[in-house]
């Protein structure tokens, strides 16, 4: 009890260091130093020695090298996927991180710019307009878009905005998927325009001066052109005029309002903007796919847009770029189990170093995880309650490996979920428990995380991805709601 | 007319629903002024609850006890369920985050619905549930009016609806717990002054609010309905738009949101177009944020003191 109070005193004084006219790096002075060491301390020592422009540079280099020496159609097309996803991220960034409006019909836009494409540029309609005309067409139309959902949008804020949004996307799709039997007056036979389920398939290929583009390197020049474009865009806007409005606008509506800005009018231009961004990067997806299906303008792609912006920091472009590769490579790297399971690993030795906080602590819960494996494979040997699985589940090195020291259950569906619930109930518990309590917590939630990953989740990596990523915001709201690159918001006390 | 009273009958039970739900996230936000996301998958846990329990009693034909008993089973199983993973939500999702920035609280609960959804595919499979219900309730069975007809299900389904709803709107108003709520609306900081155990009441909203969505989650179930962990989503962004379009925070206003969407979704599907229902209940929801965007019922909010 004393010891929770003795948290509370301390989160107290936290607290209050921030208040008016503290300045909050003097202020987390000690806690910075205490962070040194154990795992942290070396992202901390990258995080602060480079500077943003060399980070910026070097990203490009390496970028050119990828596409100069990577003739890999697979790895380009991943490569290309980041790239859309990077754009949208940097969209949302403007509408979220710059002006502080939550859009979740955001991703409705990109699926109008895909759709705009596959109808200008396919056999549906029979219209094969040349690049250079159909994408600007599609940016600006997408952005006219964005200006018409702004109207009735900019009277809301916070949550109403979030759900009038959500609705509108939702219209979208319920639009492209009715629209494939539409009866115009005057005619007796319907017209079918977006395919409803089935999509367009086979669209053109992007087309310059006559020259068609032939795979994906083509799209991944493209996109590195564009993108580095809208980089450079996007910092120089943030230090406008118009970058320190949508900021104040951001903060504190009513004050920026009655220091003479024109509040409604950023609101538009900052869905505009996000629109027109979100528009060409469907374009640009449309072309690399060279088909459109509705189902991949849904909410699981909205949730990974918003997940890669939160995770990265909102307002921060470096942290969008962050989290636009975790979330758009990440899934990629689950796919094979080989790498997922090298990535698991990874994480949790790294989750364990973070909150282990010394080497020491780090050594000692690892050490136990491994006891705590062992004990429960001896005591369900001797009690003959193990069975051996019949095949072997997992196939990459790494679970040939664990195979030795985890249990493995015959019936591994209903253990799996077990666990799963157990592992729940733990990391819950864990969040409350005494400080004396967590350090045994932690071998035991680690030990239920590696049964759980092996036997269940390594075959399902789909709904895996979704977990954490719905975990991961929750825990990020609470630990760091800022991201990993954002800065902390003033609040007025 | 016929068609008309039909439609209007449908409309009111598949108002009912929305209503319970509606009333969930006016509950939640009255006292915290936060958008309660995750709703829409504790009304799909609550679904869930109630097949559970069904296939617990013997599955659809074979039932161990009486039909009404079941089904009085089925919604007291589903409704403490959900009520207590309200209680959860809140004292791990939203309790850590009561003073932080309006955003957080919202992304947090996105995150919650992720993990319940994906939760529920993980442990339930992809596969859709059936209650079957007209395998224990005949659809025969009901009574008619001139030319409506009111069938049982959906008569149990509204009776149930309006009883809940009823019940709700006495413990706001009568019992102490319902009044330390409505003063925590109103003002939290004089609310604490006077002595008001928040957290308490803030858990029993959550309870409240939660068991509300389970009910409905199992009258959708009875209603003939798939049961699937995506089933939440839709329903929940109907609920909301009920709620705004009754005035968020004000619970007649929930109620009367709620049966009036469902009356409209149930007349334009049956007049206009089955396919662009929910583009009407947009528009619908659009019109009245342009005209009175505090509600039909919702009090001008005062932004800023």
């Amino acid at each position: 009890m004393s010891q929770q109070n003795e948290n509370q005193s301390q989160a107290d004084t936290q607290t209050k260091k921030l208040g008016i006219g503290t300045d909050e790096w003097v202020a987390q002075h000690d806690k910075r130093l205490a962070r040194r060491v154990g795992a942290l301390g070396v992202l901390d020592f990258l995080n602060e020695k480079v500077s943003n422009r060399t980070r910026y540079v070097a990203l490009l280099l390496a970028a050119i090298a990828f596409g100069f020496f990577v003739d890999n159609q697979y790895l380009l097309r991943i490569a290309s996927n980041l790239g859309v996803f990077l754009m949208m991220t940097i969209g949302i960034n403007i509408v979220l991180g710059f002006a502080g409006l939550l859009d979740l019909g955001f991703v409705a836009f990109y699926g109008f710019g895909a759709y705009a494409y596959a109808l200008t540029s396919s056999s549906q309609l029979n219209q094969h307009w040349p690049t250079y005309l159909s994408v600007p067409a599609i940016v600006i139309t997408t952005a006219f878009l964005g200006y018409l959902v702004s109207l009735p949008s900019r009277r809301l804020f916070g949550d109403y905005l979030a759900i009038v949004t959500l609705f509108f996307g939702q219209i979208f799709i319920q639009l492209v998927l009715s629209s494939d039997s539409i009866t115009f007056p005057g005619h007796t036979d319907s017209t079918d325009i977006t395919g409803g389920s089935n999509g367009i398939p086979g669209l053109d290929p992007f087309k310059f001066f006559g020259q068609p583009f032939k795979s994906t390197t083509d799209y991944y020049w493209l996109l590195l052109i564009v993108l580095t474009l809208l980089l450079i865009a996007v910092t120089r806007i943030d230090r406008t005029r118009v970058g320190r409005a949508w900021r104040t606008v951001r903060e504190d509506p009513l004050a920026s309002q009655s220091m003479g800005i024109k509040v409604n009018n950023l609101k538009t231009l900052a869905f505009i903007v996000g629109a027109a961004i979100a528009g060409f990067a469907g374009a640009i997806f449309a072309g690399i796919q060279s088909a459109v299906f509705i189902n991949g303008f849904d909410v699981p792609l909205l949730t990974l847009v918003y997940a890669a912006v939160i995770l990265g920091g909102s307002g921060s472009i470096p942290g969008s770029i962050i989290g636009a590769f975790v979330m758009s490579v990440l899934p990629e790297i689950l796919r094979v189990q080989n790498y997922s399971e090298m990535l698991f690993i990874t994480v949790l030795v790294l989750t364990i170093g973070v909150i282990g906080k010394t080497w020491k602590r780090f050594a000692l819960n690892i050490v136990s995880v491994v006891v705590i494996g062992y004990i429960v494979k001896l005591a369900l040997n001797a009690s003959q309650l193990a069975t051996t699985p019949s095949k072997i589940w997992a196939i990459a090195p790494v679970s040939k490996a664990l195979r030795y020291w985890l249990v493995l259950p015959s019936n591994r569906i209903v253990w799996g979920n077990i666990a799963f619930v157990a592992l729940v109930a733990l990391v819950a518990y864990y969040s409350i428990a005494r400080e004396k309590i967590k350090p045994l917590l932690l071998p035991l939630i680690a030990y239920i995380s590696i049964f759980l990953w092996e036997d269940r989740l390594v075959a399902d990596a789909n709904t895996t991805r979704q977990l954490i990523i719905g975990a991961m915001l929750v825990v990020l709201m609470i630990v760091r709601p800022q991201g990993f690159l954002g800065k902390a918001r003033v609040e007025v006390l | 007319m016929g068609y008309f009273g039909q439609q209007l009958v449908n409309g009111l039970t598949l108002g009912g629903v929305y209503a319970l739900i509606a009333l969930g996230y006016s509950l939640v936000y009255g006292v915290l002024q936060i958008l309660n996301f995750a709703h829409g998958d504790v009304y799909m846990v609550g679904a869930f609850l109630g097949y559970f329990v069904e296939i617990g009693l013997g599955g659809p034909l074979h039932s161990k006890v009486p039909v009404p008993v079941m089904i009085f089973i089925m919604f007291a199983v589903s409704m403490i369920g959900t009520g207590l993973l309200g209680i959860i939500i809140e004292r791990f999702a939203y309790r850590p985050l009561r003073k932080s920035s309006r955003i957080a609280p919202l992304i947090s609960a996105l995150g919650v619905s992720i993990l319940l959804q994906n939760a529920a595919l993980l442990l339930f499979s992809a596969n859709i549930r059936t209650y079957d219900t007209s395998s224990f309730i005949p659809s025969t069975l009901g009574f008619s009016l001139g030319s409506i007809t009111i069938d049982s299900v959906r008569l149990t389904v509204l009776v149930l609806a309006l009883i809940l709803m009823f019940a709700l709107s006495r413990w706001v108003n009568k019992t102490q717990l319902g009044r330390a709520m409505r003063a925590i609306a109103v003002d939290r900081d004089a609310a604490v002054m006077m002595g008001i155990d928040i957290d308490r009441v803030i858990r029993w909203t959550f309870f409240v609010g939660a068991a509300l969505a389970g009910a409905a989650g199992v009258m959708n179930g009875l209603l003939l309905r798939g049961v699937s962990n995506g089933m939440g989503f839709v329903p929940g962004l109907k609920g909301f738009t009920a709620a705004v379009i009754g005035g968020i925070g004000s619970i007649p206003g929930a109620m009367f949101g709620g049966l009036l969407l469902g009356v409209v979704e149930s007349l334009t599907q049956g007049y206009l177009s089955t396919n662009f229902s929910d583009f009407y209940t947009f528009i619908l929801l659009i019109a009245v944020m342009l005209l009175r965007p505090n509600g039909l019922f919702g009090k001008k909010a005062i932004v800023k003191a």
